[in-house]
This record gives structure tokens, sequence and C-alpha cells, in this order.
């Protein structure tokens, strides 16, 4: 294994996030707390409780959630788009590295910037809300694992991407929707009984549930079939890669 | 112009390094592998576009070879499919005896290659890019090594800064320079002089001179003729996804190249003498001069027998003058056949 060769595109993506902390950190950190502040803070003040759970501590599972999924997928996707948009990409494709350990090294560091950023963002919730964590493991490999899977996601999108505006697409026209309905304002339950079902055609849900039992010990599908879905979902995303590097998909002609 | 030579041969021009290596394969006991090895290579793309036909060809560990060819005759094809950045259609390519495809790691570890585009991160410092590239292919890190190439190619001083303040010229030694950071066995040059200045150039081939003499294969393709004429100890030239030629440069100039006698008359001509209408004879159009080509290799009777006619008939002349064509000459003959 090219281990020096993982480390290489590791560091170099590292040194990115580095280069751009206002970018990477402090902008998706920024966002996501004025959530905190005006519907937990502000709006949840006067709302009533789900599942007992106050609104403001109830929300911050699927908005840690949305700033994973669209960070892990736009760390990776723009990594791996970026060498191709400057033709940097020849240096890659010509090292003496496996399509195993190019992943390792982008998908890798992309998911280790969203799972730093997760982290402060759920230590800046702290400010606004109270909230509790129940099962730290749990909510830590779920973090971990949605953000290797969404970044994953990601490096597929910017392998596909041929312009900027499709590296945006999917992450604006398909995840940010899904993440709203699939339940980080509100429980499914609180949903009429077709809505009910259609939402559990939605990834998403599987994720936000998963995350919030973590936090609370309720959700709304069974966290085995959250930790389940979520392994599928790996899985699909791993398939993509391997067909991707086997066929040469945009990266080889 | 057929294949006139298809057959891999060491070049005259680097003599102690075919020695070492003849020492080696000896010692060894093993026959002598050329350092690149491209086998009935085809490339077809999706589009049905046959960019490589069947291309052969051998290049010996410690030359340099040249590639010609016009725009789009397969140069970038075949130096991509070598370094692993296209796929092969069909055929077999070996990089330092390695098949480049079931012992890839092996082969791209071999070489380094510095692409005709200037492809850079812009906002990466020159050592974190050079060291970039050692690490990417399997090196660890090795700030001695890394000093050494940045201070030989002159980017020293520009250690800290930022590529997109480099200027193009020191853009392009640092693509030689991250070519350069894993101590490759082979290096491939995709025209690496275009848009340098003359100082650069010069500075250039000095380097590869000087790679040459540690015995590191270099394959160089060019569009400025003069840089293979001065540089190159094989020449290949590609036309059509084809390698229509393979020589030594120094024979391949001996046999395709033309010579040129001028004579210059002391009187006018109106037209060519009939003695000499089976002659390759031309006249200005100012009916001043004599033009005589004939082939280098050719005996040189001609000439004599030139000389002889004009004598014969009292046509005087007052200078002589003779000119061998260039490798561009040639160039420019052999593709447009």
């Amino acid at each position: 294994m090219n281990l020096y060769g993982v480390r290489a595109i590791y560091n170099f993506e590292m040194a990115r996030m580095r280069r751009t902390l206002m970018q990477s950190v402090a902008s998706p950190v920024i966002s996501t707390s004025l959530y905190f502040v005006v519907f937990g803070s502000a709006i949840g003040s006067r709302m009533g409780e789900i599942n007992d759970i106050s609104y403001g501590a109830f929300i911050i599972p699927g908005l840690v959630m949305l700033s994973l999924l669209m960070q892990s997928i736009s760390n990776a996707s723009f990594g791996i788009y970026m060498p191709k948009f400057s033709g940097t990409i020849y240096e890659v494709l010509s090292a003496p590295v496996s399509y195993v350990e190019v992943v390792l090294g982008y998908v890798g560091a992309a998911a280790t910037k969203s799972v730093i950023l997760g982290v402060i963002i759920l230590m800046t919730a702290r400010l606004f809300v109270d909230y509790e964590v129940l099962h730290p493991f749990w909510m830590f490999a779920f973090l971990v694992l949605t953000a290797i899977t969404f970044s994953l996601f990601g490096f597929i999108i910017g392998i596909w991407a041929d312009g900027f505006e499709k590296l945006q697409i999917i992450p604006l026209m398909i995840v940010t929707p899904l993440v709203f309905l699939g339940g980080t304002f509100y429980s499914i339950d609180m949903l009429p009984e077709i809505w009910q079902t259609i939402s559990l055609f939605n990834p998403v849900v599987y994720l936000i549930s998963g995350f919030r039992w973590a936090f609370y010990g309720v959700s709304d599908v069974h966290v085995g079939i959250s930790v389940g879905m979520t392994l599928l979902f790996l899985t699909a995303c791993m398939v993509g890669v391997w067909w991707i590097f086997k066929t040469g998909y945009r990266l080889r002609s | 112009m057929g294949i006139i030579a298809t057959e891999a041969k060491l070049s005259n021009a680097a003599p102690v390094v075919r020695k070492c290596c003849a020492l080696i394969h000896h010692q060894q006991d093993k026959p002598v592998q050329p350092d690149i090895s491209v086998k009935h290579l085809n490339k077809v793309y999706a589009d049905g576009f046959r960019a490589l036909n069947d291309i052969n060809l051998d290049i010996e560990r410690g030359e340099i070879f040249a590639l010609l060819g016009p725009n789009g005759a397969g140069k970038t094809t075949l130096i991509s499919i070598i370094c692993g950045i296209a796929n092969i259609s069909s055929g077999e390519v070996k990089a330092a005896g390695y098949d480049i495809v079931k012992d890839y790691r092996k082969a791209r570890e071999s070489i380094g290659l510095v692409p005709q585009e200037l492809h850079t991160d812009s906002f990466e410092t020159v050592w974190g890019a050079v060291s970039f590239s050692r690490g990417l292919f399997g090196k660890p890190p090795a700030p001695d090594h890394i000093e050494k190439i940045l201070k030989e190619l002159s980017l020293w001083d520009k250690r800290n800064n930022r590529i997109m303040s480099l200027s193009g010229g020191m853009k392009r030694r640092l693509m030689i320079a991250k070519a350069l950071s894993h101590e490759p066995q082979i290096l491939f040059l995709d025209e690496p002089t275009a848009g340098v200045d003359v100082e650069l150039r010069r500075d250039m081939w000095d380097m590869v001179r000087k790679l040459r003499e540690k015995g590191v294969t270099i394959i160089l393709t060019t569009h400025y003729i003069e840089e293979a004429e001065e540089m190159a100890d094989r020449i290949g030239v590609i036309r059509q996804g084809e390698i229509i030629l393979v020589e030594d440069k120094a024979q391949l100039m001996s046999k395709l190249g033309k010579k040129e006698l001028r004579l210059h008359l002391q009187h006018p001509l109106e037209t060519i003498p009939r003695q000499l209408a089976l002659e390759p004879v031309e006249l200005s159009k100012d009916g001043y001069e004599l033009i005589y080509t004939f082939d280098s290799q050719q005996e040189q009777a001609g000439v004599a027998r030139l000389l002889r006619t004009l004598g014969d008939l009292d046509i005087e002349y007052r200078d002589i003058q003779t000119r061998e064509s260039s490798l561009e000459e040639i160039f420019v003959g052999l593709v447009n056949e």
C-alpha cells in the first residue's frame, strides 16, 4: 500500500481547509448557529415539546446532520473536481496509487473536515440550547459513518460534474429538500399517514432518526434500521466509486 | 516512406551509460531490456477515433528519444498511455521492465512526467507542491533532495512563494521539479520548452543532458525541431497515429538529408543548358544561380560531372556554396509524404 501517497493527498486536502478557514469552518458554523438562535432560542421557547424534548434541543441532531451532509458532499466533490478542472489530476492518475488509496486520501480528508465541523457545531449549539447525549458512542459513530458515506457521494458528484453548476445542483436541489423533509424540524409521526409512508422513502429520515436516538433515545424508526440504511447507502456509494475507477468514467479516456 | 527502423539502437551519444548498463546486465546474466517497450499498441477512443495504430517502439535506458509529429499525430496520447493517464485499447506497454497495467505501481514509480500544459495548484507553495509529488509517488519525505532539485532549477529562492506568483518560465521549472521529485528512471518531457525564452530553453537543455549523464531515460516531444536536433540521440516520427520512422539522429540526417550546391555564375543564363537537362539542376529566376540538389549519401561523382560540364560549356562561376538540409526539412518532408 502506498501510504505516503495517501498521506500526501490527505495532507494536501487538509491544508486546503486550513487555507480557507472562513469558508470551510466559520461560514457553516455561523449559518447553522442562526438556526439555533431563531428556531431554538427565539421561536423554540414558544413552541411545545416533541417526545418530551424541547423544540430547540429536538432540532439539533437534524441541523447537525444538515451541515454534515452538505459539507461532506461539498468537501469531497470540490476536492476531486478542482484537480479535474485545473488539470492537476494528471499527477494523481499517473502516480503509483490504487483507486482505494485515492479514495482514502480524498474521502478521508473530506470526512475528517466534516466531522471536525460537526463537533464544532455541536459545541456551538450548547451556547444557545441545552441538550444531552444519551449514547455518545453511537452519536459519534453516526457522525463518522454519515460523513464517510456522504463524502463518498460527494466524490462521485465531483467526478460526474463537468462544470461548477453541476457541483451545486445535487446538494441544493436534492439533498437540502431531503434533509428539510426528513424530520429535521419535526417528527414524521406528526405527518398524515400517507406522508409518513412517503417519508420512509427519504433516506435522510433514517440518518436523522438514528442520530436523534443517540442524543435522546427517541427515534422515528428503529435505530437498527437506521444503521442498516446508512450502511446500505455507504455500500451503494462504494460500488459507485469502484465502478468509476474500473471504467475510468470521466477520469481516464 | 515505410518504417525505416523500429529496432532500438543504442546511440553513440551515451557510451558511459551504455557501458554501465551492459555491465549490470552482464553481471545479472539477464537479457538487456528496453526502458520503454511498446508492442502492437492501439488506442481507439469511445467515439471511434483511432488515435494510435499498431505502435511498436523500444527506447533504451539512458538515451534521449525525441518524438516528433504534427499536431494531433498521437504524441500526447502515446505518452498518456505509458504514464497511465489514458487506457490502452489493445497491445502491451512496459516501463522499466514492468507492465503498465499488471505492475502499474512499479511501472509508474519509475516514470516522471512534465506535461505540455502548466497544470498547477495556484494556492500551493513551491515547496508544498514538490513535496506533494514526492509523497504521491510513494517516496518518504526527503527535504535534502527537494532542496537540491529546487536549487538546480533556480527555484530555491521561490520555495515559499505561492505558485500563482510565479512567472510562466518558473512554473515550467516547477513542473520539472515535481516530475523529478521521486527520482524517476524515465522522464517524459511533453513540449517542455513551449513558450519559454531562449535562456531558459538553454538551461533546460543543459539539465536534460545532466539527467542523461546520470542514466535517466528521456523521452521528449517537441515542436522545436532544433531542440530535437540539439539533444536527441534518436528520433521517432509519428504521423496519424503510426510510427513512420525510428532512427539514430545522425544516421537519419545522413540518410534522408539533402545537400544543395549553389553555383553563383559570372553571367546569367536564360535556360538550363541541354547538357545538364538530366541532372537535378534548377536555375534561379535572375539566371545567376544554378542549384544542384543531391542526397548526402550519394556518391560525389555528380558534383564532379556537373563542374566538368560547366567547364566544357565555358560557363564561369564566381562562388560555390553547399548546404545540408536541417532536421526540420527532413521532418516536413516525412510528414508530407
